[in-house]
């Protein structure tokens, strides 16, 4: 994509680009200078852009100072963070391991209504969540699976599953199909087929899917907000909830907790960049 | 996969690959999306309240009559529609503008590209904080802009057209980049030689956009709407946290009112109700969209 735009541009486009850029990425670098404000800065007016940077927000992340005696006491988000860690992390793997097995079905071997199943796959995705949301919240309290790893983790497996079918099945469909048909002449299995000749070729599809799903996982609110307890809670639903009291909300420290969020986002925006689109849109448009 | 006998041996027949494949995501979906879809759809046509040990009981389409029959869900549908039409009109206008502008080649293009795509990264949650922290009265940025002129003050959210603004303020920031992203792989794909074949013509500016340029980005903003009107046609995250619905009920959307139709007030039954006319909606834009995607795909072929 980056080798085929249309001209070189010349200063005064290169300035507009420029500063078109830096007014629109202005609030997350607004968010950043705040999380490394102290809380008498973050309150300032007019603002003060000039401070000097201290790293106390991050610190009462972890640990907050206790009302009665002079210690800091543990605010749980160390466990928060690693809840949003351990339950996307384990749902993008089972939905990659399904998903490609049946995007690899959809592409190589489709039965009869492939486009029926494909398109109600899509739709479980597209549907609102609040929709799902209502029986499985009545589900999981009959089954006593609410606030348990275990249906945190299938709800987001299924949530991540048609997004890994469709991504996959779009890698897989743009795969030379004489290699395998060659391979098969040879008399290979079809399970040598698949992870010999197939896997090896999308393993940046495999990356680009596992990438998305765990940042749509890392990011979801509503399933998390209804379906965690305290000690399931995720980063989105801790954060929500600092901000939850309306007054004396701590922007510092929510802006650090963001912080914290937007590091490996920016990486990934960097190196996904010619993925992007397909990943937003759950591999239906691929360039 | 050599055992040729048995039950295992019939399920391995090549015939059975497919099916076999797929059949673990589908018991998955089965399991968790359509099954409590089904059960939530046999709800809707019961009087059941989760917060209540009463059993169903069975009273055909009273919840559907009731929902439609009272304002609220259409004061939903409209302030939604009324997020849709801004949010998605304000994307598709600056999108196709940033765009136009990254079409070019020029220097750090790669690393302000970056920066542009970044919102459409973040959560939702995050979002919603930078734009509460934003429009805060104290101190947040607008306000303080506001009050070198007028000396207050300034509560954007506080009154009910300033809350839908600020709503869809936020979300278009957060979605510009995506219909960006769109155009741009459109305007990539023109091939070079018409611009250069026009300006031999000297053709002006403006026919050039029209009879080039906009061709071939048509059906991929056709796209874009689409796309970005089933997501903004069910958005929670943002409105939950940064007005959770008010004032009043200025910006309660259809999602946030069936949230707390079945969480806060437990009218679990007839959430439901409201919930599958909301499926309709979204089942019908997006077979619309997989509709224009097939249509993209065979012309180019």
């Amino acid at each position: 994509m980056r080798k085929r735009v249309v001209g070189e541009a010349g200063w005064s486009h290169s300035a507009i680009a420029g500063a078109v850029g830096f007014i629109y990425f202005f609030p997350v670098l607004f968010i950043i200078l705040t999380a490394f404000r102290n809380r008498m800065d973050t309150l300032a007016t007019p603002p003060k852009w000039f401070f000097s940077p201290t790293f106390e927000n991050f610190y009462h992340i972890f640990y907050r100072s206790s009302s009665t005696t002079s210690e800091y006491i543990s605010t749980g988000f160390h466990m928060y963070f690693f809840n949003s860690i351990y339950i996307s992390g384990m749902s993008v793997i089972l939905a990659l391991i399904i998903g490609t097995l049946a995007a690899y079905g959809f592409s190589r071997h489709p039965l009869k209504g492939n486009e029926t199943y494909l398109f109600i796959i899509l739709t479980t995705r597209m549907l609102p969540p609040i929709i799902v949301i209502i029986p499985i919240f009545l589900i999981f309290r009959l089954t006593g699976l609410a606030g348990s790893y275990t249906g945190i983790i299938m709800m987001y497996t299924c949530f991540n599953l048609p997004f890994s079918i469709w991504m996959m099945k779009s890698f897989f469909d743009e795969l030379n199909t004489e290699i395998e048909d060659a391979a098969r002449m040879d008399g290979a299995s079809e399970r040598s087929v698949f992870f010999g000749i197939c896997i090896p070729q999308v393993k940046a599809g495999l990356a680009a899917t596992s990438v998305f799903a765990l940042i749509l996982t890392w990011n979801e609110f509503l399933f998390a907000l209804l379906l965690t307890n305290k000690t399931t809670r995720t980063m989105p639903n801790a954060m929500a909830r600092t901000i939850g009291g309306e007054i004396n909300v701590d922007y510092g420290l929510l802006a650090a907790m963001i912080c914290l969020f937007l590091i490996p986002i920016f990486f990934v925006t960097y190196a996904l960049q010619n993925q992007l689109l397909r990943g937003v849109t759950f591999g239906t448009i691929k360039k | 996969m050599n055992s040729n006998n048995g039950f295992i041996g019939w399920l391995l027949d090549p015939k059975r690959r497919g099916p076999l494949l797929i059949a673990p995501a589908i018991f998955v979906l089965l399991l968790v999306n359509i099954i409590p879809l089904m059960w939530s759809f046999g709800l809707s046509f019961f009087k059941f309240r989760a917060n209540k040990l009463k059993a169903p009981d069975f009273s055909w389409f009273y919840n559907y009559e009731k929902v439609l029959q009272k304002e609220k869900i259409w004061e939903a549908l409209q302030t939604t529609a009324i997020i849709v039409a801004g949010s998605v009109g304000i994307q598709m206008i600056l999108g196709f503008l940033l765009a136009l502008l990254f079409a070019k080649k020029f220097p750090l293009r790669r690393i302000l590209l970056m920066l542009i795509l970044t919102p459409m990264m973040l959560s939702y949650v995050a979002v919603a904080i930078f734009f509460k922290l934003f429009y805060e009265p104290e101190f947040g940025l607008l306000s303080q802009f506001v009050q070198q002129f007028t000396g207050e003050m300034y509560v954007l959210l506080a009154t009910p057209a300033g809350a839908l603004i600020g709503v869809i303020i936020a979300d278009a920031w957060q979605w510009t980049p995506f219909v960006m992203l769109l155009v741009l792989a459109g305007l990539v794909s023109v091939p070079k030689h018409l611009y250069e074949a026009a300006e031999i013509d000297r053709v002006s500016w403006w026919r050039t956009f029209t009879t080039i340029t906009f061709p071939y980005v048509r059906s991929l903003l056709l796209l874009a709407v689409l796309f970005r009107t089933i997501e903004t046609f069910k958005i929670f995250d943002v409105v939950f946290i940064l007005t959770n619905g008010g004032p009043g009920t200025a910006t309660e959307t259809i999602a946030v009112l069936v949230y707390r139709t079945a969480f806060q007030y437990f009218r679990t039954s007839n959430s439901a109700a409201m919930g599958y006319i909301l499926l309709f909606i979204v089942i019908v834009l997006t077979s619309l969209y997989l509709y224009v995607i097939k249509q993209r795909d065979s012309e180019e072929i």
